[in-house]
Parts: structure tokens; C-alpha cells; sequence
């Protein structure tokens, strides 16, 4: 396997939409002050999110992937600026974003917003069940001052159609809807500011096998009609595969490899992309060896040191336990481990 | 599209629901008799009394201690009888009722306004805000009505030494009623926030730059109403009786403008001396209206809380 050993560049040709610098969240998760000070502890902190970094070219689709409590969901909204990073900077169309809830927004950055949104895990908690549909998926377009009265009237049923839904749906609620249509209206409202940039955060975990496949054959579609770009979140290995140009690997907070779709699929280098690939039921691999999967998810409060795969790597030794790895090229991609660069992790 | 068919409609079908409930319930459709006659009595007060017990040039006191019709020594002129000032007794408890469902609905609205509002802002927000507002909240619980109605009262007075208790009186009531009950609008609104705050449709409206306010009021609050009706709903009972206690102890509506509670008081010095009827029918009407008021609140609880079914 080439291995050179160059720290990691901008693997994608051009200028990216989307530049995620070191970044890097961690939440308090101390107990209260009084409890804290009688009982003799210490503040708690949850390393969510630890040092991590990638670009997104335009028209391109980023998949990040990893097992829950791997910080899939904190870097959805870091990304689009629901929490404030504790280090590290995004940058989407050259314009830094910050914290987008609170406080005077730059005019900038309220463009910037208008360019990026997001679709959400949970269709039903996702629609306000008190506003008409018309009125959800009109609600963006009202905030950016884009169209009003009857324009708007007209761009939502345009929308309604674009979704695959009725324009005539516009008058019902949320709740007259299966998750699937729901999905549909999150994704038309997504889509009312005309943005660019769309944060998907595991949007099919909640639907049902037959309209999975219908929701991302749609976004699937409307990423070809409107150019638009996407950072897919998802811990569905098939889901990724189908959606996805590039592939981040999430393990504990960090990104342990990166590289374009093709590769994580055939050939993955990393320890734990291979142990995630070999837990997917294929009938076709039923001979191969598989590298069991073994353990559990490391406790985000108290990371092993070294590398944080190591409990659970079966090519770990003395370096892996001391010194954290950092992503290197290797192959087509980019991998942070200590055995895949010393040539130690024969396939 | 073959996507599952739409879940059965809720919202809408809660509106059928709680009308089907009703007609079910015997004891629902009484007290909403009740209420609705006893509504519509103070309402129309003015066109279906037979004398104006606020106009004191009318009053005679050779006709004071009048008994009630049917009694020996009744006349159809006062069919209730008349209470110490000559006042006709039936018109009294007529205007009587008016003031008190005036006091406890006004004092309910400004309550909820306030526990709303606050409850919003301390769910929503969070953080010192929130622990400022809850720990005022739990010192009000501290403090009981009356004491608030007597605190109020006295500052009122001493700010404004023109104004004449006639004047004051209703302002004053209010304001301490409602100051006593916001409590719990507060404490239901802010845990309903929170759950809400959390979720995915309040991070949309965030992520289009929606101010915290146009959050807390276009997307949050029709999300917590719902509870929030239903305490609206038993606290005007406890309102009205609270508006009865503090004018029977003194605090409240002045003798020219008789609440229920004032007539119970006045009636209350001649209960040993034989005129029974001054405190009776002031007293029946009360428990009537708190009654059925009570009733219905108990009734929309019970109705919209779909584990009591």
C-alpha cells in the first residue's frame, strides 16, 4: 500500500463550497454547582467533537458515518451554525459563519443562511403541528423577505410539486401526512430560500425501507436539477453508498478516513471502516473473513489515550496506546492510523 | 405514491372528540347550563333587573329587611326581599354576580398573561433568566392572596391619595388575584417550552434567522396552550372565590358596589336576627357558579387528557 507521508490537503480540484478548519466542541456535562462543590469534583466535559477538518466541493456529496455518540449529529449543527464551535472555523462560499440564533448577524451571513439549510432526522417533531403546510414551507421565504402574497402562494405549490406532493396539500397539517410526504415538506422547505448548501442529518433513519429509498432518489434528483451540495449524515452504510461521492469515517469525535466512495467501499484501510463494512449482512461475503466487530464505543468523557480506536483494534500495539494518529494520505484518501502507515495493515 | 396512508387527523378529530364526550357527560351539560344561564343573568343584568342597586337616591330604608315575597310580609316589588339598605335583594345578586365574574376573568387574563409570558421566556431562554423568574415564582407561592391584596391595597392608597376605594377597588383585586395565581401558568408553560424548544421544528425556524420572540410566539406558544386552558378553566372558580373572601374580609369591593362577597358579609350581621335571606341567596348563587365552573374545568381535564379514557 503507498503510504507518503504528507499531512492532509484539499484533495477536491477547485474552490470548495464548504471548508471545515479544526474544529472542535466539547459539552459540559458537570453536575450542578452546589453538587459539584460539596462532593469534591471536578467540571465534566464531553468531547463531542475533537480537531476535525474537510471540505465540500460544489456539487458534491460528503457523507459523514460512524455509530452513535460519534458526533455525526454535532457536526451537522456546528456546520450550519445551531451551536457555536469551541475551535475551528467553517467557512461556506468564502463567508465564516458563526452563531446563527442569537445575536446582530452580519449582512453576509444572513445571505449565507438564506444558502444553507438543513433537513432534519425526525419528521414528526420536525413540522410545527400547528401551522398549515403552506404556511411551514412559506415560512423562509416570509423571513428572508423573498416573494410574498400571491408569488408566494405560487412558489410554494411549485415547490409542493417539486417535492412530489399536491399544491392543494398546502392547506392540510402535518399530522394528515405519512413520514414520508412529511419528509417531503421538510425537504420543500429546505428548499424555499434557494439555497446551495443542504445539511441532511440522518433523514431517512426514521421512515420505513420503501419510502427510504423514494427520499433519496428525490434529494438525489434535486441535487441534479439545482446543483445543489450536501453533507449527508447517516450511520446506514447502504444509504451512504448510494448517496454519497466522498465518505468521512467518525470515530469518537474525529474523523479517522477519508476518501471517495469507491474506496471506502472496496477497499477501506482503516481498522474500523473495515470492522463497520464486515458488520453489514452481505450474502455475497458469507466466505470471507470478517473482522469481527468487538466493544463498545468508547466513553466520549474519558477517551483512551493514544489512539482512540485502540480497545478495539486488533492491529494495536505500544505507539497506538501512547500517541494519538493524525489523517495522512494514503491510497486515494486520507487515514489516521498508526498501523496503515507503518504498513502493518496487510488486508 | 405508495408511501403509508396518513395517520387519522388529531388535531381536527380532538374538536369532535370533546364535543362526543360532552354530550356523553350528564354532569358536563348541567354545569354548562348553569354556567351559560348564570353568564348570561350578569351579562344582561341591566335589562332584566328590576331596580338599579347602584343608585342610592332610590334606596329607601323604610323598605330595609324586606323578607323575600312568598314570606309574610313580602312584596312582589322585592321578590328576593332587601338587605339593610332597603336595596332590592334580586338586583343586587344580579349586579353582584356581574362584578364577581368581571374580577375573576380579568384577574385570570392578567395571570395567564403573566405565568405565560414568563414561563416562555424562562423555558425558552434559559439559564440565569430562567433560574431568576423560577425562584421568584416559588416566593410568590409564599405569599397568599390575601396578604398580596392588603400590600397591594396600601401602596395603592398611598400613591394615589385622591383615589376613592369605589375606584381602586377593582384595579386592586385584580392585580392581587392575578399576582397570586401566575405561579402556575408559569411552572406549566416553561416545562412544555422546554420539551418543545427541543425540538427539530424550533431549530428550522431558528436556522432561517427567526427572532427568539417571533420563536416564542409563532411557533412555541400554540404548542402550549393546550394545558394551559384547562387551568385557566378551574382557576376562574378559585378566582371568584378568592374575589368573595377578600371583599367579605374587607379588601375588596366597596358596600355601594356589592360583589357576592360583600352581600355574604352584609348578610352575615343579620344571620342570627331572623333575615336569613340576605346571606342565603348571595351564598347559593356563589356556590352554583363555582360549582359548574368547577365542573366544567374538571370536565375539559379530564376530556383532553387522553390517558383518563
Amino acid at each position: 500500500m503507498p503510504v507518503d507521508g504528507g499531512a492532509m490537503t484539499d484533495p477536491v480540484a477547485g474552490d470548495p463550497l464548504v471548508a471545515v478548519e479544526g474544529l472542535a466542541k466539547a459539552f459540559d456535562v458537570s453536575a450542578p454547582w452546589l453538587d459539584r462543590t460539596l462532593g469534591g469534583e471536578g467540571r465534566r466535559l464531553l468531547r463531542a467533537v475533537a480537531d476535525v477538518s474537510f471540505t465540500i466541493g460544489r456539487g458534491e456529496t460528503f457523507a459523514l458515518v460512524g455509530e452513535s455518540g460519534s458526533g455525526k449529529s454535532t457536526i451537522a449543527r456546528l456546520v450550519v451554525g445551531l451551536i457555536e464551535a469551541d475551535r475551528g472555523t467553517v467557512t461556506i462560499d468564502g463567508v465564516a459563519i458563526g452563531r446563527v440564533s442569537m445575536g446582530r448577524a452580519s449582512r453576509a451571513l444572513k445571505t449565507l443562511r438564506r444558502r444553507m439549510q438543513m433537513i432534519f432526522q425526525d419528521p414528526f417533531a420536525s413540522l410545527n403541528p400547528r401551522m398549515r403546510v403552506d404556511a411551514i414551507v412559506g415560512e423562509p421565504m416570509r423571513a428572508f423577505g423573498l416573494a410574498r402574497g400571491r408569488r408566494r402562494r405560487e412558489r410554494v405549490a411549485a415547490l409542493l410539486t417539486a417535492v412530489g406532493l399536491d399544491p392543494l396539500d398546502g392547506r392540510r397539517f402535518p399530522h394528515e401526512f405519512s413520514g414520508g410526504q412529511r419528509q417531503r415538506i421538510s425537504i420543500a422547505r429546505a428548499l424555499a430560500s434557494e439555497p446551495l448548501f443542504l445539511v441532511c442529518d440522518e433523514p431517512t433513519s426514521a421512515l420505513d425501507v420503501s419510502v427510504q429509498a423514494q427520499i433519496l432518489n428525490l434529494l438525489k434528483d434535486l441535487q441534479a436539477e439545482r446543483g445543489l451540495t450536501f453533507l449527508f449524515i447517516s450511520h446506514n452504510l447502504a444509504v451512504v453508498q448510494h448517496m454519497a461521492d466522498r465518505v468521512g469515517v467518525l470515530y469518537l469525535g474525529r474523523l479517522v478516513e477519508v476518501a471517495p466512495v469507491e474506496t471506502v467501499f472496496v477497499a477501506p484501510l482503516h481498522p474500523y471502516t473495515r470492522m463497520l463494512l464486515d458488520a453489514v449482512p452481505d450474502l455475497s461475503m458469507s466466505s470471507r473473513d470478517r473482522l469481527r466487530a468487538t466493544g463498545e464505543i468508547a466513553n466520549p468523557i474519558d477517551p483512551p489515550p493514544g489512539c482512540a480506536f485502540h480497545p478495539r483494534c486488533p492491529l494495536a500495539d505500544t505507539r497506538c496506546r501512547t500517541e494519538p494518529p493524525h489523517l495522512l494520505a494514503a491510497g486515494s484518501g486520507f487515514v489516521a492510523c498508526h498501523a496503515v502507515a507503518e504498513g502493518r495493515a496487510a488486508l | 405514491m405508495s408511501e403509508l396512508p396518513a395517520v387519522a387527523p388529531r388535531g381536527r378529530l380532538a374538536d369532535s372528540d370533546l364535543l362526543a364526550a360532552f354530550l356523553r357527560s350528564r354532569v358536563a351539560m348541567l354545569a354548562a347550563l348553569a354556567t351559560l344561564l348564570i353568564f348570561a343573568a350578569a351579562a344582561f343584568a341591566p335589562l332584566i333587573a328590576p331596580h338599579d342597586p347602584y343608585d342610592l337616591a332610590s334606596l329607601s330604608l323604610l323598605d330595609s329587611l324586606t323578607p323575600p315575597a312568598w314570606r309574610a310580609g313580602g312584596t312582589t316589588t322585592y321578590l328576593l326581599g332587601t338587605d339593610d339598605q332597603g336595596r332590592d335583594l334580586l338586583s343586587a345578586l344580579l349586579y353582584g354576580t356581574r362584578i364577581s365574574l368581571a374580577v375573576g376573568f380579568a384577574s385570570v387574563t392578567f395571570a395567564a398573561v403573566l405565568g405565560i409570558s414568563l414561563g416562555l421566556v424562562a423555558g425558552y431562554v434559559g439559564g440565569v433568566v430562567d433560574a431568576v423568574i423560577m425562584r421568584i415564582a416559588d416566593v410568590q407561592l409564599t405569599f397568599p392572596a390575601i396578604l398580596i391584596a392588603l400590600l397591594i391595597d396600601g401602596t395603592v392608597r398611598g400613591l394615589l391619595p385622591g383615589l376613592t376605594r369605589e375606584e381602586s377597588a377593582f384595579g386592586v383585586l385584580v392585580l392581587s388575584i392575578g399576582l397570586s395565581f401566575w405561579v402556575q401558568y408559569a411552572r406549566t408553560v416553561r416545562g412544555s417550552t422546554l420539551v418543545e424548544a427541543s425540538k427539530e421544528y424550533v431549530l428550522a425556524a431558528r436556522l432561517i434567522g427567526l427572532s427568539p420572540v417571533t420563536i416564542m410566539a409563532r411557533h412555541i406558544l400554540p404548542n402550549v396552550l393546550g394545558p394551559v386552558l384547562v387551568i385557566a378553566a378551574i382557576n376562574l372558580a378559585l378566582a371568584i372565590i378568592t374575589e368573595a373572601t377578600l371583599s367579605f374580609l374587607g379588601v375588596g369591593m366597596p358596600p355601594t358596589q356589592p360583589s357576592l362577597g360583600m352581600l355574604i358579609r352584609v348578610g352575615q350581621d343579620y344571620l342570627f336576627s331572623g333575615e336569613w335571606w340576605i346571606i342565603v341567596f348571595p351564598g347559593a348563587m356563589l356556590a352554583i357558579l363555582v360549582l359548574s365552573v368547577n365542573l366544567l374545568g374538571d370536565f375539559l381535564r379530564d376530556a383532553l387528557n387522553p390517558k383518563l379514557r
